[in-house]
């Protein structure tokens, strides 16, 4: 992959830290929340269900995750590895799609 | 009289150690041992030195693991008891004892651009630079390195990564970067981009920790990654 390209690939991982930062976050907020509260399942579901916002939320933190993964577990594989070829890429980018399509899935599971 | 046991890389890689007893004075440093073994005891020693005084950057090895100038590292800072381990520098092909094969590592200056690359003629006036200004400050926080090679047998990232330009190469970039003279700012942050480049350090400080001159290699390489992304948001990578 070309100098542009890695570039690239950087600025995407440290933009998606920023964002997995806010949403970690969030995220860890919520569910303290959840268990203070002694919130069941089906009251979480009641809040989740039909949030808009929420389902905003997660969808971005998943996309950050998607993101943000395969790009630092393509560097674990090279430098540990040493597996460097286009290879590498594809598997990274069905890696990349496969979370972002479970994580939607979740998001959407407890949107609809 | 107390002796050292001294312990020293024979043969090239697939050598091993042998032990010397060296006599232990004073103010000994550890290249004053390597000197007494190859003058007293077996002349078959290879090593490489120079100056003999921190500034030539030749006598660079491993002592006790860790990666050091032998002419400025004192016996009695680093023996264990009596005990001292001499190997060459890591992350360098092996001539033959101490001797390694630095040409990878100063090829890949030339690879970082390493060169400065004038932006003026002889028939124009000098650049006046201000000794504060901003480039010239960054470039003088990098500019005393001579090329010793210790960050670079130091990092991490040079022994999972062999392509890897390596702490030195991305300093000497950074500082000619930094530099208003030089006329090849575009094409530097190109070869200094990507999985070989910046953008591979892990940040372990290895480099900056070691490094002889108190330099902060680290530094430039953050320094390089942020002036990068810059150019590659400005569509000028």
């Amino acid at each position: 992959m070309g100098a542009k390209a890695e570039t690239w690939l950087w600025i995407a991982q440290r933009a998606s830290a920023v964002l997995l930062a806010v949403c970690v976050l969030a995220h860890l907020l919520t569910i303290i929340y959840a268990m203070r509260h002694g919130l069941s399942g089906a009251a979480i579901l009641e809040r989740t269900r039909g949030n808009a916002v929420g389902l905003a939320f997660y969808s971005l933190f998943v996309l950050a995750i998607a993101v943000h993964a395969p790009i630092g577990l393509r560097t674990l594989c090279q430098e540990w590895l040493g597996w460097r070829s286009a290879s590498l890429n594809w598997c990274m980018a069905a890696v990349a799609a496969a979370l972002f399509a479970f994580g939607l899935r979740a998001a959407w599971a407890v949107f609809a | 009289m107390d002796m050292l046991q001294v312990s020293v890389w024979r043969g090239a890689a697939s050598g091993g150690y042998r032990t010397y007893e060296v006599p232990r004075q004073e103010s000994q440093s550890v290249l004053d041992v390597v000197t007494y073994i190859q003058r007293s005891i077996d002349p078959t020693l290879s090593y490489r030195f120079a100056c003999r005084v921190g500034m030539c950057g030749a006598c660079a090895m491993t002592v006790n693991g860790v990666a050091r100038w032998t002419c400025r590292t004192h016996v009695a800072k680093v023996a264990q008891g009596n005990a001292i381990q001499i190997a060459p520098l890591a992350n360098l092909p092996l001539v033959k004892d101490l001797v390694t094969d630095m040409r990878e590592f100063f090829d890949k200056w030339a690879r970082a651009r390493g060169q400065f690359v004038p932006s003026a003629t002889r028939h124009e006036d000098f650049a006046r630079v201000a000794s504060d200004s901003p480039g010239r400050v960054a470039a003088n926080a990098g500019i005393e390195c001579i090329g010793c090679g210790v960050c670079y047998a130091s990092c991490d990232v040079v022994s999972w990564n062999s392509g890897y330009l390596g702490p030195a190469a991305l300093n000497r970039a950074w500082t000619l970067v930094n530099d208003v003279r030089d006329g090849a700012r575009r094409e530097r942050l190109a070869a200094v981009a990507g999985d070989a480049g910046c953008h591979a350090c892990h940040t372990h400080l290895s480099c900056s920790e070691r490094c002889p001159k108190n330099i902060a290699p680290t530094a430039a390489i953050a320094g390089l990654k942020r002036a990068v992304a810059i150019a590659a948001w400005k569509g000028e990578l």
